[in-house]
Parts: structure tokens; sequence; C-alpha cells
């Protein structure tokens, strides 16, 4: 019975995975499907949050030179 | 502290969600532009929030005229330097985007293309005009009166001529315009966010400069 169902399962799998190999235009598919598209998502994220970063601590240094400005 | 930040936290965020979500979410499949159609949710927005700015150069522009102050007049050269900052990334994505879809850097056959060269010489003598001169009061009335000369040419050569003749650009000339995409739903849900998440990061690098154009101001006197 389990063996029936495990062989059903994987019929389904290989039909659901050829299904997904689609003839029209290329794709990055395999791209997605490896999962490493995480991996560029990652790196866009480190450098975007590293230039928020840097506009922030010049805001900062913006701010405590306005201070000073108008103390005097 | 967050009533004075808001924009800018929600402009970070937007623009996080449509790095992620932009790469990872199905798009309709087509034959040439294939993945790169996703560059409709990063080059698009950069020229969008790059009109944005000189938008709002020549509201400043004309209120310089009408009242008269000097901060008018240095909040719209910013915003003028910022849209400009905005435009060179807006032209090397979109060299590289056209080397892949239309196989070259560059093509004087569109007209946007030739149209964009143009804007940027226009603002670049802008900039020039102001340097030249040196009394304060002359230079904010003469570079506000070219600045509005050079956002309607900008306007002439980017939206008004592209739509008038063959473009490759969609949109223009025939070419169906984002309506295409907009069928996608699930393209409008990054494309439209983006568009706003750069708009009001451009402000906030606008804020920036001007802040330290008046500290450099008072610095002077």
């Amino acid at each position: 019975m389990i063996r029936n169902i495990l062989v059903f399962l994987l019929i389904f799998c290989s039909i659901a995975l050829n299904a997904q190999e689609n003839q029209g235009p290329n794709m990055a598919d395999t791209f997605r499907n490896d999962g490493k598209i995480y991996v560029v998502i990652s790196v866009i994220s480190i450098i975007f949050f590293s230039i928020v970063l840097f506009l922030i601590y010049l805001e900062r240094k913006i701010k405590r030179l306005e201070d000073k400005l108008k103390d005097h | 502290m967050i009533m004075k930040h808001w924009y800018k936290i929600i402009s970070v965020l937007i623009i996080f969600y449509t790095l992620v979500w932009g790469l990872l979410n199905p798009v309709p499949r087509l034959d040439i532009l294939n993945e790169t159609i996703r560059n409709v949710y990063y080059h698009v927005p950069i020229w969008f929030a790059m009109l944005f700015m000189m938008s709002v150069s020549l509201i400043y522009s004309i209120k310089a005229l009408s009242t008269n102050k000097l901060t008018d007049d240095i909040k719209g050269y910013n915003a003028a330097v910022v849209g400009f900052f905005f435009s060179i990334p807006g032209l090397l994505t979109g060299s590289v985007w056209a080397k892949f879809t239309w196989t070259t850097w560059w093509t004087f056959q569109d007209p946007k293309l030739n149209g964009v060269a143009i804007s940027i010489l226009i603002y670049l003598a802008y900039f020039i005009l102001r340097f030249s001169i040196i009394d304060e009061l002359k230079r904010a009335r003469i570079s506000a009166v070219y600045n509005v000369f050079a956002f309607v040419m900008m306007n002439v050569f980017i939206m008004i001529l592209p739509r008038l003749t063959d473009s490759l650009h969609p949109g223009n000339g025939g070419n169906p315009a984002f309506a295409k995409y907009d069928l996608d739903s699930n393209m409008r849900m990054v494309f439209y966010p983006a568009v706003i998440g750069w708009l009001l990061f451009s402000f906030w690098l606008f804020q920036i400069k001007n802040r330290i154009s008046f500290l450099n101001n008072k610095l002077d006197d």
C-alpha cells in the first residue's frame, strides 16, 4: 500500500516537474528552482542597506553640524 | 522622530520589497525580453524619480522668481542636481538593457535616447550658466528663467517627440504602452510601489543636499 502511494507520488512529482519545463520563451526557471536566487537577493539587500546606513550616518553628521551652528 | 522621518522609512521599506519580490514574482513569458522584463521595476522608476526631481526644481524656480528668495533658488538648483544624478544610472541601466534586447548599447534610431541625451546637455548648460554668474540675485533670476525653459524642452524631447515617431520604447510611436504590462497584475504589484519608493528616496536625497547647502551658506555668513 505504502509502496503504491510512493510510486504514485513520484510519478506525480515527475509530471509536475515536466510541466514546469515549458516550451515557451526561456526564463530563469532552473535558476529559481536551485534556490540560489536568494543569494542574489541577499547581495542586493546588503548593498542597498549599506547605502541606506551611509545616508543615515550622513544625516546624523549634518544634524550635528546644524546643532553646532545653532549654538553660535 | 517617526513624524520627521516617515517618508524615508517608507521609501526604504518599499524599495527593499521591490528588490526582493521583483526578482521572485512571476512575470509574463515574452520572447527577446525574457527575464529582463524585470528591469521595468528598476530602470523605469529611476527615470520617474529623475522627472519628479526636475518638476520639483521647476516649482522652486518659479517660486524663486515670484518671491525673490535665495533659499528657493538653492532648492531649485539642488533638485536639478539630484535629478541629474538619477539620469546617470537611468542611462547606464537602459544601455545595458538595450545591449541584451536591442543588441546595441546605444541606437540613434530611438528618439527617446536622443531626447534624453539632448535633455542632459540642456541641464548641463543650466549648471554651467549658474557657475558662470557670480552675483547671487542675478544668478537666481537668470537660472530660474532658464530652468523653466529647460524643463519644457526636456518634456518635448522625452515625452512628446518620441510619441510622434517610431520608437523602440513601449508607449511610444505605436508601440504598446505600459498597458501591456499593466494587464499583468503581478507586475503592477511591484512596479507601482517601486515608483513611489524611488520618488520618496529621491526626495530624501534632495533634503540631504538642501541641508548641506544651508550649512554652507551659514558658514559663509
